[in-house]
């Protein structure tokens, strides 16, 4: 099979038009009559299934948590880009574009990161129509932000809360189509399997998590928003119950996996704490625009920070990046404070963490100043530390954040099983191997009332699609295939907690396939997860029933699919022998220490056909073209 | 300083939806001061797991008090001890050495339990169903700076706005009632140009829909304020209530 990626031709800036006018329509009567459903509702989902509601689709959305509102999105604090130039400061959607295409250091698809910088404009208007409360300047107008990797001000934000604000936002659009009868929730359920008939998707299974039933559900289009797979690493700043399942399950049904090795590691996190802890907090991005970061100049200095005067001191962003300072990409920010910790002038009681501090912007503008922009998030991390960073400066260390990685998707945002189209962090498509501060809520939306409304046309009104019940045998064979999962994991009554596994698993990624990694590492991860998954199918534990609410049954179900990903993960950073954007393979690195790329050898996307687990994957590659931006080293300095 | 410490939980365990509860006992030992509240509940599920018994069930997912997902009634108190605190943002440091921690469900009728410490909160996307949304398609909307708002409205419209939406002030009411839940969201719509087209069906249809829902009546004790992790003022109770008024005025309440 090759990999078509549908993107049009012609000039850059006239594609998505193009496109949108080659895309077949159908007809307001004839949406009526089709059901679509949505696995989601986070801002792609939630987006994507008001939007359809309103065109006229029926919809029906499907979600593991109580209520839409709490998908994950809601986290999200920095902000949302959006060429809208407001600032006058020499924005644009070909500067958006090209800091976005950079960023992603020439690892993305240059048309639809083009795209992506269109519609960003488009947004920031459709929020502010829904009643999202954007910051706003004393004239009334909306203010703005700069974000890391970029020296322009188009970020806007909702005081520490934006993920929040917009996830309302759109969960109000979706709560109004509900109201119209348009959408049908369906809260509490998990997406186990995707049913494919005839090579198109049709439907989906899921297990009501509150009866522990499993159900079919039939459509003309399934739609997957189901969010990044960070959690694989076990310690992330990702909620609790982010998982790969769905994007894993439909992986085994014939969609491809992209970039899967492609994890970003956010430079400004809480470190650990303690064997207690189940997840880590991000502090977010913005802060680099008025914290500085630095460790002692002397290996092993204990003292108070405030003690250590500034000759000792080193702000080793400011130093290394002039030009970026503290505000360089995430990948560069994090690695760079890895290796001043490896070097032993780490900080805090196990030395890995650096200080972000405030101390000049509180003497510059003044602590209400840093209250008003930040003050949820110094309250924050003073629950969590009991130190208080207005007096004395934070400790922060990389985590893992966001997955740039995820199923593949055309230019369409529909992967290679045909009627099954991918939203959101869950897709591989705009940033690729680095994402740049808040884009991912931009690329959310972006998918989810702007792109796919049209896209879905290509296949509701280019194919035929006999009508097809739940009473097709594909539903009975998938309920069994999931069913089946789920008797075996109550079955092995084994003495180890599911917890512990996904623990282990995670530090076996954590430490080989993290921020840095190398190829005797790889394999011998691949060794070790294979091992640890066979002991997890030998050796857990799962207490309880299937026909219930049953919290560790389904986080074991979730862990078995890290498990198989895990491995796929780290064959795919073993495959790519070049260090790009979040991807640092010591081998290839310059003098300065800088990721080196290879675009001889690797300029591509590595979309990855599931053979079995255990089996060596198929390795599909689609080639990348560069016409507007040139690749080049990319330079912060 | 990283401490350990012991303690005693009561936990109210009940295995669905209408079956009889109880309160059980179990003692934790070592748990560090560092570790929050909910991480001191893994350690306990942990623990009943390798012994083979069931684990506590409770909801939670971002554990930095933004999703809305957790809530628990520690020791009487709605999220616990800490003011603005959601459970998930509580640590153990608050605890001392010895104390006895009596952790419960929300307790409210349209609030059923579904199982231990989880609870069914639909009824509140019900009630946002009922008109908390502007109405308007994507696609249509003009240039986000066509209308200028001014800061002090448009900060007030996010104070409301804050709501997580996880049900403390119903919990913590002893009528049970969503007032401040519903008011908050209320107030952020009519706090802005872009609600103002709907802002008298709105109050009238989310407040018929509380009561259908069967949340009880305000009676100003403001135990709702208190619980409340966002600190959500009872001055949108106040404003609520003046916007019902306006609306029954106006004759427009109704579509
Ligand atoms: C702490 C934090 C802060 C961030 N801050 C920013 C920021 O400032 N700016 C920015 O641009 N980005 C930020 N990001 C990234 C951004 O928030 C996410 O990438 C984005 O919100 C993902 O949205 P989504 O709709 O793709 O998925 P999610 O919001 O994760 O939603 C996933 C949905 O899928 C459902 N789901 C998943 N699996 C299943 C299944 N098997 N069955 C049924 N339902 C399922 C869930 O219930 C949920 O509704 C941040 C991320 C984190 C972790
Ligand atoms: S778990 Fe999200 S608010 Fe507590």
């Amino acid at each position: 099979m090759t990999l078509e990626s549908k993107v049009p031709s012609g000039p850059m800036d006239k594609r998505w038009s193009r496109h949108k006018f080659d895309l077949k329509l159908v007809a307001p009567a004839n949406k009526r009559k089709h059901t679509i459903l949505v696995v989601g509702t986070g801002l792609a989902g939630a987006s994507a299934a008001a939007t359809l509601a309103e065109l006229g689709y029926n919809v029906q959305a499907f979600f593991y948590h109580d209520s839409p509102r709490r998908a994950h999105s809601i986290a999200a604090q920095g902000g949302i880009n959006a060429a809208k130039n407001y600032q006058n400061d020499g924005d644009s959607v070909h500067r958006l574009f090209y800091d976005t295409v950079k960023g992603g250091d020439f690892r993305a698809r240059e048309a639809n990161v083009h795209r992506l910088a269109e519609v960003s404009v488009n947004i920031i208007d459709q929020c502010v129509a829904q009643g999202v409360p954007f910051a706003r300047d004393y004239g009334g107008e909306l203010a703005n932000r700069s974000f890391g990797g970029a020296q322009v001000s188009r970020t806007f934000y909702a005081r520490g809360q934006t993920g929040q604000q917009l996830l309302l936002g759109a969960y109000s659009s979706l709560m109004r189509q509900v109201d119209l009868g348009k959408v049908k929730l369906f809260p509490r359920r998990e997406m186990l399997d995707l049913v494919v008939i005839d090579g198109v998707a049709r439907g989906i299974v899921c297990r009501n998590l509150v009866t522990g039933e499993f159900e079919s559900y039939a459509g003309d289009a399934v739609l997957l928003c189901t969010g990044g797979y960070g959690n694989v690493f076990y310690l992330s700043t990702n909620a609790k119950n982010c998982n790969v399942t769905a994007a894993w399950r439909a992986a085994r049904r014939g969609a491809f996996f992209a970039n899967p090795c492609f994890t970003q590691i956010h430079p400004t996190c809480i470190p650990q704490s303690g064997e207690h802890q189940s997840k880590l907090t991000l502090m977010s991005e913005s802060l680099r625009n008025d914290g500085r970061v630095w460790v002692p100049l002397k290996k092993g200095d204990t003292r108070s920070p405030r003690e250590i005067p500034e000759a000792e001191r080193d702000y080793f962003l400011e130093r290394r990046y002039p030009s970026f300072g503290n505000l360089v990409p995430r990948d560069v920010a994090s690695r760079a404070s890895k290796a001043v910790c490896d070097e032993g002038r780490g900080v805090g009681p196990t030395g890995l963490s650096v200080y972000l501090d405030f101390a000049a912007s509180i003497e510059r503008d003044g602590e209400n100043t840093i209250r008003q922009k930040y003050g949820n998030l110094f309250q924050m991390y003073e629950k969590i530390t009991d130190d208080n960073p207005y007096e004395v400066p934070m400790r922060i260390y990389p985590a893992v954040h966001y997955t740039m990685g995820g199923l593949w998707v055309d230019y369409n945002l529909e992967s290679t099983v045909p009627g099954l189209f991918v939203l959101g962090e869950a897709n591989f498509s705009d940033h690729g191997a680095n994402r740049l501060g808040a884009s991912a809520l931009m690329q959310g939306l972006a998918d989810g009332y702007f792109i796919v409304p049209y896209t879905l046309g290509s296949h509701i009104a280019g194919r035929t699609l006999a009508k097809v019940t739940t009473d097709h045998p594909a539903f009975a064979d998938a309920v069994k295939a999931s069913r089946d999962v789920t008797t075996r994991l109550l079955a092995v009554q084994g003495s180890r907690s599911v917890d512990s596994f996904h623990r282990e698993l995670g530090m076996t990624l954590w430490n080989n396939c993290g921020m840095a990694r190398n190829d005797a590492g790889l394999r011998s991860a691949r060794e070790k997860i294979r091992e640890l998954r066979d002991q997890f199918w030998s050796n857990v534990r799962v207490t309880g029933k299937g026909e219930e609410l049953n919290q560790t049954l389904e986080h074991a179900g979730r862990v078995a699919d890290y498990f198989e990903f895990a491995e796929l993960l780290v064959i795919d950073a073993t495959e790519r022998q070049e260090s790009c954007g979040g991807h640092f393979r010591e081998e290839y690195q310059t003098e300065e220490g800088e990721a080196k790329r290879n675009d001889d050898k690797f300029q591509y996307v590595a979309a990855w056909e599931f053979a079995g687990v255990g089996e060596d994957p198929k390795l599909h590659k689609e080639p990348l073209t560069f016409e507007e931006v040139h690749p080049s080293q990319r330079s912060y300095k | 300083m990283s401490e350990s410490i012991n303690v005693t939980l009561k936990v109210w365990r009940q295995n669905g939806p209408g079956e009889a509860g109880r309160f059980e006992t179990y003692p934790l030992e070592n748990v560090s001061t560092h570790a929050s509240f909910l991480e001191m509940l893994d350690i306990l599920n942990e623990k009943l797991i390798n012994t083979g018994k069931m684990p506590v069930a409770f909801d939670s997912d971002c554990r930095e008090g933004i999703c809305g997902s957790c809530g628990l009634m520690i020791d009487g108190q709605a999220h616990g001890p800490d003011r603005e605190t959601a459970t998930c943002q509580l640590h153990m440091r608050r605890f001392s050495d010895g104390d006895t921690i009596t952790i419960e469900p929300w307790r409210a009728r349209s609030f059923p339990i579904l199982k231990d410490l989880v609870v069914d909160r639909s009824a509140f996307d019900r009630i946002i169903e009922a008109g908390g949304y502007n109405s308007i398609n994507a696609g249509n909307a003009p240039d986000a700076n066509a209308i200028l708002i001014p800061k002090i409205d448009a900060e007030a419209a996010m104070d409301a706005a804050a709501c997580i939406g996880c049900g403390a002030c119903v919990a913590a009411c002893k009528n049970a009632s969503a007032l401040l839940f519903v008011s908050a969201k209320v107030m952020h719509f009519a706090r802005l140009p872009q609600g103002k087209p709907e802002r008298e069906t709105r109050v009238a249809r989310m407040v018929a829909k509380m009561d259908e829902e069967g949340f009880g009546s305000c009676t100003n004790t403001t135990e709702c304020e208190a619980a409340c992790p966002k600190g959500i003022s009872f001055s949108n109770i106040v404003s609520l209530r003046r916007e019902s008024m306006r609306a029954q005025c106006s004759g427009r309440s109704t579509r």
